[in-house]
């Protein structure tokens, strides 16, 4: 019985949690109701993959409203995956965000933070979850809204022009996913994804309809920050608190990119998008500039959080690259990096958010000498950056075999060469704040330093130690890969 | 031992260093309990090899899978010949060095001891790793492991000098084993669709022509550690280290990893029946020629003995290189052979160095007039070590050129042969003048201390190594018939 409501619930809620958050008057209780929420949207999200393993598809009729009139929710293999990516994040950020946000935040915040989260997850799992366009709008803007909010937290003063900037860049990015839907239904009179896919092969060569497409493009390649649309990426998670960096970095841009395939291979389909409009040509270069650019930038950054940024922008130019190769190993290295990128950045965000807790900065110069002081701390960052740098025995390893493998399929060797290449700034990037941590002395005078609290340790650990098991154990995950992959290929979804 | 299998034994080679780290960890505050934990676990180890050994000279080539990580790709060791030579001699020196380690570190003072003795135990696990692993997988991320768990001890000092050299170690060894070693074993691995090794290759049939020995050169620059020029530059910057360290590590453990690597690539991966056909294959063999007399000129120029030493390793190095690049079976031996017999001599040589530092703090071979008379034991064994290198018996340096120069004549490769015995030449010129000086030459009249020989664990550390030097000469046959299996299918 509750089974069959399970879509529904993924995002009810979280949804309906986010008005209770903020009327419960304890700050305590409402991180625990909050925390309890996002375990429990863990555990549905974990049933879901489970029950649409097999290959069947959950639909998920709103009020009764069959489609294409009411708004239909859907499950496969690739969402439910993303899903399970959302929900694992929120799991380990939200019973960390107690300690964390205690000195990163002005207390009389914290429930607004609550219920921004909550909102922001919902969010993200409504895009994730819906089989019906227009819907995937609104909750782009509930979760676009929400971290607006969350990044505007923020004690830097920077903060609010951070957001400011996001909710520009972001706005723009949502009107142009706006219009295009628009077009769409002006072209097809439709809004659900299944009946635009039915109604779309027979419009090739409308204006209109390449119209809509190059504006999804756009909007989302805003929304996932792809090069060169992506500045106002390394502001926004260099200013927001930690918890809320290290939630947005990991799962946000995924959510986009997930909505990007499922308009490339879902909506428009293969043929449309590949052969016809020929967008991995547009993809590509961009992705090359992004993981290329991205990586020599962080080398130079100041900030720790900004470093992370721009290699944040650098991994999604990976992902990107696996989307623009368009064959089954491309799509599996992307859809597996979304997985472990989530980890790897997710687990160095808290890392980081750990070392925010106790010494109240994340410049590099900052945190000289440390290595000693916060062992644990440290030993996570460092194996998250080897995770990040594709170190074996990590899952970023997993993923750039399985890039790397897509390019050589192809024969593009040269773009082999550009990863491998990429990977080595990123031992650059990585290397200097971990020789700073470990190999130079605490300036004389700086207060002493203890190690983070285990309530920050704890689900940093939890994530850091995914970043292994997923690397040594693969086959969960490139399971779910591969056969997302295959079913956006074999365009058996609908 | 008798009950164990060959496959318990490959995991006690893998642990027992391990838990020695662990247990130096745990005997922190208590210095006489850390140093027996080292040497009870070197010693362990040493038996668990020694166990190994009849196994492999019986056929046995046992194998153990640990885990799969993607389809084809697994990590997994098995014992072969060529291995097993590796690990015998890491397994062998390590005891000896821990001895002598004790001796240096306490008599110079030297700071954090226990951090020293625990990566220490920690790169040799990854030795033993390296020695056994069973795929190209297998080796690179114990490779790996050992370039980031020596790195604490190259910059033990921790001065600004001291880091400086750090990253040029790491920033070679890490860019040269990821940009260049990674994408071959991908490239193996896209061709043969597996990466283990194989007696006679994994790659006939695979891959041909100039292709071929393109990949080769990506293994040859790639394994950064066998320093073939230009790759050589981490070795003399990895001199800051304490002598300890240089004397295993940076003579034995580390840059045998290298060439061990390279050998056990031509030999399993590729198959020197496969090379051969290889367009153009000759000229990764004069690279290594060339860097065999190159390094042997700048070595000549070095005052600091280290330094001296360490061009001396480069050198030497590419002996093996050559021996695996000249690409015929006899050659195949002496690469074998000369990973153990340098092994020995440099670790004396270098043991000497340490040993002269600790009793009069000189370092640069300009100093040394005379020290012969005040320092015997240390000078003699330095003498026997350096005879070694000139390859002149009795030394077990004779052994392996031997061979080397029996392979070169076989295929008619005269440069290569040219070079051996140039090189000899070049080796006897810069370590004679360094015998000749410290027992004939008369002590400078101004001495800033009065001292004797090194703490006793030193000089008997060094003289056990002298005398296998010499004991490897006059009965070489375990050597030897491990070296004759190298890469023959059981």
């Amino acid at each position: 019985m509750i089974n069959e409501h399970l879509p529904a619930l993924q995002v009810v809620v979280p949804l309906l949690a986010a008005p209770i958050c903020f009327l419960i008057p304890n700050k305590r209780l409402s991180w625990l109701f909050a925390t309890l929420v996002s375990w429990l949207s863990f555990a549905m999200a974990i049933l879901l993959v489970i029950a649409v393993n097999d290959g069947t598809i959950l639909h998920y009729e709103f009020g009764g409203w069959a489609p294409p009139w009411g708004i239909e929710y859907k499950v496969d293999i690739f969402n439910s995956y993303v899903l399970l990516i959302v929900t694992a994040i929120g799991a380990a950020v939200f019973p960390y965000s107690w300690k964390s946000i205690q000195k990163e935040i002005p207390e009389t915040h914290h429930r607004i933070y609550f219920t921004a989260m909550l909102l922001c997850l919902a969010g993200l799992l409504g895009m994730t979850i819906t089989g019906d366009a227009f819907n995937l709008f609104v909750l782009l803007e509930i979760s676009s809204l929400s971290s607006y909010t969350l990044i505007s937290l923020g004690r830097d003063r920077r903060a609010l022009t951070a957001s400011f900037q996001y909710l520009i860049m972001g706005t723009i990015g949502a009107t142009f996913i706006l219009i295009g839907v628009g077009l769409l239904y002006a072209l097809t009179g439709t809004l659900n994804m299944a009946d635009l896919a039915s109604r779309i092969p027979a419009l090739e060569g409308s204006r209109t309809l390449e119209a809509a497409f190059a504006f999804l493009i756009l909007g989302f390649g805003l929304k996932l920050a792809m090069f060169p649309l992506h500045l106002w990426l390394p502001n926004a998670y260099s200013y927001a608190p930690s918890s809320v960096s290290a939630f947005i970095g990991a799962t946000a841009t995924k959510v986009a990119i997930y909505a990007l395939l499922r308009f490339l291979y879902t909506v428009f389909g293969s043929s449309f998008s590949f052969d016809y409009m020929q967008v991995h040509w547009l993809l590509m270069p961009l992705a090359i500039a992004s993981f290329m650019f991205a990586s020599i930038v962080a080398i130079f950054q100041d900030g720790i959080k900004r470093l992370l940024a721009y290699s944040s922008v650098a991994q999604i130019g990976y992902i990107l690259l696996g989307i623009s190769l368009v064959n089954v190993t491309g799509l599996t290295a992307a859809l597996l990096h979304m997985f472990n990128h989530a980890l790897m950045k997710g687990g160095l965000f808290l890392a980081l958010g750990a070392i925010a807790y106790r010494i109240g900065s994340t410049r590099v110069q900052s945190i000289a000498g440390i290595g000693q002081a916060m062992p644990y701390t440290m030993a996570a960052f460092v194996i998250g950056s080897l995770s990040l740098i594709g170190v074996p025995l990590t899952v970023g390893f997993i993923s750039k075999w399985y890039l790397i493998l897509a390019t050589l399929e192809k024969g593009y060797w040269p773009l082999t060469v550009l990863i491998i290449i990429s990977s080595l700034l990123a031992v650059v990037y990585t290397w200097r704040v971990i020789e700073t941590a470990y190999f130079q002395e605490r300036p004389a005078g700086a207060p002493a330093v203890k190690e983070a609290p285990l309530s920050l340790l704890i689900p940093t650990w939890v994530v850091i130690l995914a970043n292994l098991y997923f690397g040594i154990n693969s086959s969960l995950s490139t399971d779910l890969a591969s056969h997302a992959a295959l079913l956006l290929f074999g365009g058996s979804l609908l | 031992m008798m009950g164990l299998t060959p496959n318990d034994l490959i995991v006690l080679a893998l642990c027992i260093p391990l838990f020695t780290a662990a247990g130096i960890f745990l005997a922190d505050k208590n210095p006489n309990v850390r140093e027996g934990i080292t040497l009870v676990g070197s010693v362990l180890l040493f038996i668990t090899i020694v166990a190994l050994t009849p196994h492999i000279l019986d056929g046995e080539r046992p194998n153990l899978k640990l885990i799969e990580i993607l389809p084809g790709l697994e990590i997994s060791f098995t014992v072969e010949p060529l291995g097993m030579i590796f690990a015998l001699v890491a397994a062998t020196l390590w005891p000896i060095n821990s001895l002598y380690s004790i001796g240096y570190m306490r008599t110079n003072n030297e700071r954090k001891q226990t951090r020293f003795y625990i990566f220490f135990a920690i790169a040799l696990s990854s030795v033993m790793a390296i020695a056994f692993a069973g795929n190209l997988l297998t080796l690179f991320i114990f490779y790996e492991v050992l370039t980031l768990s020596t790195y604490p001890l190259v910059t033990h000092a921790g001065t600004e000098k001291a880091r400086n050299a750090g990253r040029v170690y790491l920033g070679i060894l890490i860019s040269t084993s990821i940009g260049l070693l990674l994408p071959a074993i991908i490239w193996v691995w896209y061709a043969a669709g597996t990466t283990d090794f194989k007696a006679g290759g994994i790659l006939t049939g695979q891959i041909s022509g100039p292709l071929l020995t393109l990949l080769a050169a990506l293994f040859i620059f790639g394994i950064g550690k066998a320093a073939v020029m230009p790759t050589h530059r981490w070795l003399p910057a990895a001199m800051v280290a304490p002598t300890p360290v240089s004397a295993l590590l940076h003579a034995v453990a580390v840059v045998k990893a290298g060439v061990f690597s390279v050998v056990k690539v031509v030999a399993y991966i590729f198959g020197l029946d496969l090379l051969a056909t290889a367009p153009g294959i000759e000229w990764l063999l004069y690279i290594a020629c060339f860097t065999v007399v190159a390094a042997s000129i700048v070595a000549l120029q070095q005052d600091n003995l280290k330094k001296r030493l360490a061009y001396s390793t480069i050198s030497q190095l590419s002996y093996v290189v050559m021996g695996a690049m000249i690409l015929a079976p006899l050659s195949l031996i002496g690469a074998a052979l000369h990973i153990a017999v340098h092994a020995f001599g440099k670790i004396t040589l270098f043991f000497a160095a340490g040993s002269i530092y600790t009793a009069s703090k000189k370092t640069n071979v300009s100093q040394l007039n005379g020290i012969g008379r005040r320092m015997p034991w240390t000078m003699t064994a330095f003498s026997i070590g350096a005879l070694s290198m000139i390859a002149l018996p009795p030394a077990a340096g004779f052994l392996s050129k031997w061979y080397l120069l029996l392979g070169a004549s076989q295929q008619q490769q005269y440069i290569a042969m040219a070079v051996i015995v140039m090189s000899t030449l070049l080796n006897a010129a810069y370590f004679v003048p360094v015998i000749y000086a410290a027992f004939l030459k008369t002590e400078d009249p101004v001495q800033e201390r009065d001292h004797k020989e090194a703490p006793l664990p030193m000089v008997v550390a060094l003289t056990m190594t002298a005398a296998a030097t010499l004991l490897l000469f006059l009965f070489p046959g375990l050597a030897l018939e491990l070296a004759k299996a190298v890469g023959v299918p059981v």
